[in-house]
């Protein structure tokens, strides 16, 4: 184990050199660009044994990584915003065709209008793609996110792709002191890839068939009992993570909830901003917790309910819009927990999310008059 | 030349009497033997030989979606590299999945010197969903969605000439090709494999329910299309052209326009000027 300080990009390209993947498609978007760059560096100084693939398009990029997991390696691939929407199509692909692909993608808003700067609508619009979801709150979390996510993705009892999501420049590009694992370390975590089905002309299959009426359901729900026996396999990884590296994950992250009056519920680099507040807030004697969710597919019910509803409010930051319905995060909450929750839309496109913007989510919340309410809004220019 | 016996392509697949891309399968599939993996785009193809649990390939056989072929072909080229294996990566897409929906891809792969085959089976539109017109519908064809009408004689446009195209990526062979000439299509599959780097071959392939003709004459349109002069058969090598195959006495266009369904509303004159951009074609090349 080595301290160095890195950004998240640089992090999450560290972590990758780790693992080891020998495929890496890669098509580069702001503000994902320099992980493309690192992993190219790595792949010309051979620190990276790998086939480094410079695709025409982001289309290209997951198209070629599940090309390459179907002929029986582990692969990694990145992209943001746009490049995911692009690859929408492939994404469900890959999860259909139970491919251990790891993606990860640099938050960013999706156009129009065009922007380059930080929300989460692009990896929470592929949420029912089949893929796990893992929001990293600082750069530590995102490297450590990446060994995780192919330890889990490739277990027999999962077989599923998995996303990593790191919020775009307040992770990208900002640098941080963190702990890089020793190769030691991560070989033992992540055995060498042992691929379940692929193309050997020995024993040839095909991959990828026509299906009509009669098979396509059972397909589908194949992937939803994977979804939730990853469950256990994520706990289990946790834990070995946990022996092996001195960190210890879980699917939601409490802090301050035991007593807490009203719990904020959010996802990513703003969770750090949101702990300072509640550090100030409980000086002044107010109850506040936050409860940070890790893991957004497969949803952690359980853990959320057993949290929530102990407090008697909830606020849920969504940094994505689902129109006419509030934020998605938001919606999941009050459909699968019994919890009195209030959506609040913040930090679309880049927006900052000040302390001041929680403090007046926390007050909203405490005397709520709307269901969902849009924080930072500069009602003059709408 | 040896036409092996084996299949790797087997009877029973649900491709329509009369099939021509099958055809062109098989005779690909001899050419290339049993180390070799299988890329197919969404289309006709993939739907009629991989209908679960039933497959009838008998290679690994990989498909994900319709414009990516030849990116799909990419990432297993690069797999099997990386792990020391020397399958030989073959990619199948119709017209539609190469000349409009998957020219980019195809572009991309072929420009990064991927070592792929990438054989382009020709119907001439999009079969699969009903005869619709793509970028490779020949000029004055009736399709459902480039109908003759009052103000339409049918497609209005030429043929997309994407062997051209690929040519000028600068890839090491390029090749047309008819299911109808297997010696000749053969060879130039034998020759992709040989050569170190992307190939392309756009295999011509006569389609009974597209083009309206009977089942049993697919064969002799593709002869047809060559022997009018309608199809050339040459290559590309290393960026040499040269022809390989001279019908001995060319026929007129019209024998192989009258003898399907998807020309016969044009006019006398409308064909005459398909005889003459033929002719002009054909003189060129000395056929």
């Amino acid at each position: 184990m080595v301290k160095k300080v890195f950004t998240a990009n640089r992090s999450v390209a560290e972590a990758v050199k780790l693992a080891k993947p020998q495929v890496v498609p890669v098509y580069p978007i702001t503000p994902q660009t320099t992980i493309s760059e690192y992993l190219a560096q790595f792949v010309a100084d051979g620190d990276l044994k790998a086939e480094y693939i410079r695709v025409e398009s982001e289309h290209s990029a997951i198209s070629a990584a599940l090309g390459a997991s179907g002929a029986g390696v582990r692969v990694f691939t990145a992209t943001s915003s746009q490049g995911l929407a692009l690859m929408h199509e492939i994404l469900f692909a890959a999860a259909g065709m139970r491919s251990p692909i790891v993606l990860v993608d640099a938050n960013r808003a999706l156009s129009a209008p065009l922007s380059i700067w930080n929300d989460q609508q692009d990896t929470i619009s592929e949420r029912d793609s089949g893929w796990l979801q893992i929001y990293a709150e600082n750069a530590q979390e995102a490297l450590d996110a990446v060994l995780i996510a192919y330890r889990v993705a490739e277990d027999r009892d999962v077989l599923l792709p998995c996303m990593v999501c790191i919020d775009g420049y307040f992770l990208t590009h900002t640098v941080e002191p963190l702990d890089v694992p020793s190769q030691e370390e991560v070989d033992q975590f992540l055995p060498p890839y042992k691929p379940y089905a692929f193309l050997d002309p020995e024993n040839p299959m095909s991959i990828g068939t026509f299906t009509d009426p009669e098979y396509y359901m059972e397909a589908r729900y194949a992937i939803e009992e994977a979804m939730e026996r990853s469950k256990e396999v994520i706990a289990k990884a946790n834990e070995e993570f946990a022996e092996i590296f001195g960190r210890k994950y879980d699917f939601i992250e409490p802090y301050q909830c035991d007593d807490a009056e009203i719990i904020i519920v959010a996802m990513g680099s703003v969770c750090g901003t949101i702990k300072d507040v509640i550090d100030s807030l409980r000086d002044e004697g107010e109850k506040i917790g936050l409860l940070k969710l890790r893991v957004f597919r497969p949803f952690p019910t359980q853990e959320m309910k057993e949290v929530l509803e102990k407090a008697s409010k909830v606020a849920v930051l969504d940094k994505n819009i689902s129109f006419g319905m509030g934020g998605v995060l938001y919606n999941n909450i009050k459909s699968k927990t019994n919890a009195d929750a209030y959506g609040f839309i913040a930090g679309l496109g880049g927006r900052d999310i000040t302390p001041e913007y929680i403090k007046e989510i926390v007050a909203k919340t405490k005397n709520p008059t709307r269901e969902i309410e849009w924080i930072g809004l500069k009602k003059e220019e709408v | 030349m040896e036409i092996r016996e084996e299949e790797f392509l087997a009877p029973g697949h649900r491709g329509c009497a009369g099939c021509g891309a099958t055809v062109g399968v098989r005779l690909a599939l001899k050419a290339l033997g049993k180390n070799t993996v299988a890329v197919s785009a969404t289309g006709c193809l993939e739907v009629i030989t991989t209908p679960y649990p039933e497959t009838a390939w008998d290679i690994p056989w990989i498909h994900v979606a319709f414009e990516n072929a030849a990116a799909v072909a990419s990432g297993v080229e690069r797999a099997l590299k990386t792990q020391g294996k020397d399958a030989q990566v073959v990619a199948f897409a119709g017209d539609g999945g190469t000349a409009d929906i998957g020219l980019q891809a195809l572009s991309g792969a072929m420009e990064r010197g991927h070592n792929i085959i990438y054989i382009c089976y020709d119907n001439e539109a999009y079969m699969n969903t009903g005869v619709q017109r793509s970028g490779a519908t020949p000029y004055g064809a009736s399709t459902t969605t480039s109908p003759p009408g009052k103000e339409s004689f049918g497609e209005d446009k030429p043929k997309k000439n994407i062997p051209m195209i690929m040519a000028a990526h600068g890839v090491p062979y390029v090749a047309t090709a008819s299911i109808s000439y297997p010696e000749d299509f053969m060879k130039k599959v034998q020759k992709a494999k040989e050569i170190d780097g992307p190939a392309y071959i756009h295999l011509h392939q006569p389609c009974t329910t597209g083009w309206g003709f009977d089942p049993s004459k697919t064969i002799e349109l593709g002869r047809l299309a060559v022997e009018t002069g309608s199809w050339i058969l040459y290559e590309i090598e290393d960026g040499e052209f040269h022809v390989t195959y001279r019908p001995l006495q060319r026929k007129m266009v019209d024998e192989y326009l009258m003898a399907q369904k998807r020309f016969k509303h044009l006019t006398e004159e409308e064909r005459e000027r398909i005889q003459h951009n033929v002719d002009a074609l054909c003189t060129e090349l000395k056929i």
